[in-house]
């Protein structure tokens, strides 16, 4: 007899459900299974209703970010065979509000990654025609690890602080300031600092360390805002100096 | 106010799972650390008040109430310590050209510095 696995998958749809709820479905154990797959099986041949986001399947797109037995985890990551025969409860991020059953708002987050204007600032740009901005590869080491976000959101729903503090700019933005403060061709330091080093900022940040810990691509985003706060501290105390503040 | 329905956390996130129970515990070794801090300083205030009135606070300290609260401090203390010696190397990246210095390159040292000062004291007051 075929096997298969019960996935508990979050239910929630505005114009008819008042509240949450969990719909058991028994789907094909399959050992290259992912909980992605499952739930592709479920919507084309079950139920069609199911919401969710999904792309690439591949680890690249950060789409399919959703809580996997209560972590949040890349649901094309997550293999079905690492839970068996055990259940699979599957729901959306957590500590972001839901649009309907796995899909969440991610306004938010858009919001704040733009606020830290995570793309090359130069102060004057210089012409195409003068060629590119040159950069070492002992340079692009620097920031090469937190360029690696894909947005997916995973250590948003890590961070109990970003759950409690609606204002908290969080892991990912802040690693992506972190990226483009420490790449050479960027002059846009100054302009990220109003927000990233902020009390929304970087010292919002516990070092609860989970966002590091649940990141698909090991940006290390607990790693990036500790990076930024040696630098803020380092400017406070630059500051003090008597020849420190005419910068 | 975001839109859609809310999750909230709810009060009781630090029971999800181990990590954020460690937190909550790194959050309350503050209490106990603060305490031992007031003891300290009520102990220096004790040494200028004159001989007898340190040797009745030393009882005081003695006691298994007082024991036990020590025990606990250091315990936080220890806690408090490893957290963020091992938060050193996120904080502080030494690169040679496109190498990153390993961690415990980073981390290590200030083990070593914690070992050596703790036996030093141990030997002045243990001698």
């Amino acid at each position: 007899m075929a096997r298969t696995i019960k996935l508990e998958v979050f239910r929630y749809r505005p114009e008819i459900d008042d509240k949450p709820t969990f719909k058991s479905y028994e789907v094909p154990f399959r050992e290259d299974w992912v909980v992605l797959d499952a739930l592709n099986h479920i919507k084309d041949t079950v139920d069609g209703t199911l919401s969710f986001r999904w792309s690439c399947r591949m680890g690249v797109c950060g789409s399919c970010g959703m809580m996997v037995n209560g972590f949040p985890r890349l649901t094309c990551a997550a293999f079905l065979r690492d839970y068996y025969p055990h259940p699979i409860r599957v729901e959306p991020l957590v500590n972001f509000p839901v649009e309907r059953d796995l899909v969440i708002n991610m306004s938010d987050f858009l919001r704040k990654l733009k606020s830290v204007k995570p793309w090359i600032i130069r102060k004057e740009e210089t012409p195409v025609s003068e060629g590119e901005y040159l950069q070492t590869p002992a340079e692009l080491a620097r920031y090469k690890q937190f360029s690696m976000c894909i947005n997916c959101m995973l250590c948003y729903a890590a961070c109990p602080v970003y759950g409690r503090e609606e204002d908290f700019i969080g892991p990912a933005a802040l690693a992506l300031a972190q990226r483009y403060n420490l790449d050479s061709r960027d002059q846009g330091g100054q302009e990220r600092r109003a927000i990233a080093f902020s009390d929304e900022g970087i010292w919002e940040c516990t070092f609860v360390g989970e966002c590091t810990t649940v990141c698909p691509k090991n940006v290390d985003p607990a790693g990036a805002i500790q990076l930024g706060k040696v630098t803020a501290a380092i400017d406070y105390f630059k500051l003090l100096l008597p020849w420190g503040r005419k910068t | 106010m975001k839109p859609g329905l809310r999750r909230t956390m709810g009060s009781k996130w630090w029971l999800w799972r181990g990590a954020y129970f460690l937190i909550m515990l790194r959050e309350l070794s503050s209490v106990f650390i603060a305490a031992y801090l007031v003891f300290l300083l009520v102990l220096l205030h004790k040494v200028r008040e004159g001989p007898a009135a340190y040797d009745a606070y030393l009882d005081f300290l003695w006691s298994p109430t007082m024991i036990v609260f020590h025990i606990v401090a250091l315990a936080f203390a220890t806690m408090h310590t490893i957290t963020w010696f091992n938060l050193t190397p996120k904080a502080v990246v030494v690169r040679r050209g496109e190498e990153r210095l390993h961690p415990a390159l980073i981390a290590g040292p200030n083990y070593i510095a914690w070992v050596t000062v703790t036996a030093l004291i141990l030997w002045i007051v243990l001698k």
